[in-house]
């Protein structure tokens, strides 16, 4: 590969156009995380007056603590129901899409939508059509027999995170999978329509396979998605609860420090949750290098 | 019997482009078919209604006296070699083979013998375990070819599976394919673009233009009479030499001198047709040849140049040691039977 090499004439332009990124990442990120982690071997007691420093205490506190253990389920069946739905719906239309071409770009432009959407913004919209009182979601379940109250019922409160995040992720994942699909030569799946697979048996044992680079991706950006960004999605509809029904990973570290007021223990769950998306990322740029598996 | 019949089929893409206009051909049991035309005439179009991967507008495609219209390609019996050869870049070389046995149910012990068996025949056999990826271009080819005959279809439609080949292994594998066809004696079907490798290969050959059939007959046959000027400019390498005439009681009055005319044509204004290779040089011949350029191939050499005065070009395919040079004017003569006379507002040839 060729790289371009361009020359400044001054030595202290270039530095002068990463500046901007640079404190941006250090205002919003290295400092924050230094913070997260300096305060995560710290302990506050109930009134400010006196830290501590503790060690990896707060660690241990935390994987012997019920409610983080919990938590911990929480997110998981939350990303793979996300993850799984939204991938799912994705495919699907994708594979619609792609039959008709034609319309391909009505299709891409109206589904692309929702991820235009601000994900607190989304979980106002949702937290409006499935409100128990006045949202017309709600009321339409009632009129369907299903007394739906997400404030008093765990699985409501689930099932309303899970669609809200949800609806968000399907047009983006719907366009890596059309983009997919459609990367793939039509003369391929002509050969296997005479080869003698029917439409079914041509996805399964030609179209899939050859997406599976483009379905590994998804998965963990999906999963990374369901794990940080749903913040907005929780807090704007359930506010983690009712109890600890939907109070996921990212959603606890908020509520343990603002309204816990517990700052050594979010602080460790922040480190945590800090070390599992370095661990996905890492993942995803190992398998983006190694590219296709076929 | 796996003859197949086409009749009167045509094709409109929608947003109304008239692909095929009505072609009607027969294709007998074991017959090997070119297809041959320009770009964008309709060959891939009427080979993939053919396969059934396009609709039929309109008209009949029958395989084997069985129409079949409304069949899904792979209810057709038919097997297709593609132009990029649509590999399943995923499956291994046995696997791309096995594959059309394995979705029709073919026992698993039967398959290995019939795909052992196509592999051998094509040389194949080391590369079995191999993925497309990890092949030549040559290599790929086969393996398209492989997985066409394994199954042993009823038809082989191959649309210009050459193309993508060097000159020197196009020339070996079209040898190889006509080889291997007569061999199975499948009925096929070959398109090309090519008018060296439809010569070449065809029983039949069909001239196609613009989505109707010009020409169809035996390469010879269509080569020593084409039935208009599209043809005669089309087939034969270097092309046919055209001009403007008339036939009048003189004989026949080209640009460059006057000949004899070949008998049982009509007085008038004609479009001349002389292939390259009939114009033998002769100090007293009736046409004169101003040559600017001479091309050595070795056996033979090409006499490029004008008809002096007139704009016309010409070009004289010549044999021997005693060559032109560059500026001087060639005499030359053709036989009255190497004449060909178009009708000048139709095309069409006229005797
Ligand atoms: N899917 C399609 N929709 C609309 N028009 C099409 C479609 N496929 C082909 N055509 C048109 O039909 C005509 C015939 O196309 P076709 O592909 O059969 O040509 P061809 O003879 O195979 O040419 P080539 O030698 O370049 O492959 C062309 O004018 C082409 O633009
Ligand atoms: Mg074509």
């Amino acid at each position: 590969m060729r790289t371009k090499t361009v020359t400044f004439r001054h030595k202290w332009l270039p530095y002068a156009l990463i500046a901007p990124q640079i404190v941006i990442t250090l205002i919003f990120f290295i400092w924050p995380a230094s913070q997260a982690l300096y305060q995560s071997v710290l302990r506050q007691d109930a009134f400010g007056l006196r830290t501590d420093f503790v060690g990896m205490a707060n660690f241990v506190r935390l994987f012997a603590d019920d409610n983080y253990i919990n938590s911990f389920v929480t997110t998981i069946s939350f990303s793979a129901m996300v993850a799984g739905f939204s991938m799912g719906i994705a495919l699907i239309m994708a594979i619609m899409a792609d039959r008709v071409i034609r319309r391909a770009m009505v299709y891409r432009t109206l589904l692309i939508w929702p991820y235009a959407v601000a994900p607190a913004v989304a979980g106002v919209l949702w937290w409006f059509l499935f409100n128990p009182t006045i949202g017309i979601a709600a009321y339409a379940l009632d009129g369907l027999g299903y007394d739906w109250n997400h404030y008093r019922d765990g699985g409501d409160a689930m099932t309303l995170i899970v669609v809200a995040s949800t609806w968000r992720q399907v047009s983006y994942n719907f366009l890596f999978f059309l983009a997919g699909l459609q990367a793939i030569p039509r003369s391929l799946t002509e050969a296997a329509a005479i080869d003698g697979a029917g439409p079914v048996k041509r996805f399964v044992t030609i179209q899939l396979p050859l997406l599976s680079p483009t379905v590994f991706f998804l998965i963990v950006v999906n999963v990374v998605y369901a794990f940080f960004e749903t913040f907005g999605v929780v807090h704007a509809t359930t506010s983690g609860g009712p109890g600890q029904a939907t109070n996921i990973l990212v959603y606890k570290v908020w509520r343990d420090a603002f309204e816990g007021l517990n700052l050594g223990s979010s602080a460790a769950q922040s480190v945590i949750l800090m070390v599992l998306v370095i661990a996905l990322t890492a993942i995803q740029f190992r398998y983006i290098e190694r590219k296709v598996e076929y | 019997m796996s003859n197949i019949q086409i009749n009167n089929v045509r094709k409109t893409y929608p947003g109304g482009i008239d692909a095929i206009r009505g072609i009607t051909l027969d294709i007998a049991d074991g017959e090997f078919c070119v297809l041959v035309g320009p770009s964008g005439c309709g060959k891939s179009t009427l080979l993939r209604m053919i396969a059934g991967l396009e609709t039929i507008t309109d008209g009949s495609v029958s395989i084997g006296d069985r129409v079949v219209n409304d069949l899904e390609p792979a209810e057709r019996d038919i097997a297709m070699v593609f132009q990029n050869y649509a590999l399943y870049p995923h499956m291994t070389v046995y696997g791309n083979m096995a594959y059309g046995l394995k979705n029709r149910g073919v026992p698993k012990d039967k398959i290995k013998v019939m795909v052992d068996e196509a592999a051998a025949t094509l040389g194949l056999s080391e590369f079995l375990t191999r993925k497309p990826a990890q092949l030549s271009g040559g290599q790929r080819q086969r393996v398209a070819m492989g997985r066409a005959i394994v199954r042993q279809p009823q038809a082989f439609l191959f649309d210009e599976p050459l193309s993508n080949l060097d000159a020197k292994l196009r020339l070996k594998t079209r040898v190889e394919i006509r080889d291997l066809q007569q061999r199975l004696g499948t009925t096929s079907i070959y398109v090309t673009h090519d008018q060296m490798e439809a010569m070449t290969l065809a029983d039949q050959l069909v001239v196609l233009n613009d989505g109707a059939v010009e020409q169809v007959g035996t390469p010879i046959d269509v080569y020593n009479r084409p039935a208009s000027v599209f043809v005669a400019e089309f087939i034969g390498s270097p092309p046919m030499n055209l001009m403007p005439g008339e036939i009048d009681e003189s004989g026949l009055v080209t640009p460059a001198g006057v000949v004899a005319a070949p008998a049982g044509v009509r007085h008038g204004a004609v479009t001349i047709g002389i292939r390259p290779e009939h114009l033998h040089p002769a100090s007293d011949g009736p046409l004169r040849l101003k040559v600017r350029v001479v091309e050595h191939l070795g056996a033979s050499a090409n006499a490029h140049g004008t008809v002096p005065g007139h704009a016309v070009e010409m070009i004289a395919s010549l044999t021997g040691a005693d060559l032109p040079a560059k500026g001087e004017t060639l005499g030359l003569t053709v036989a009255a039977e190497n004449l060909h006379l178009f009708d000048p507002e139709t095309g069409r040839r006229l005797h």
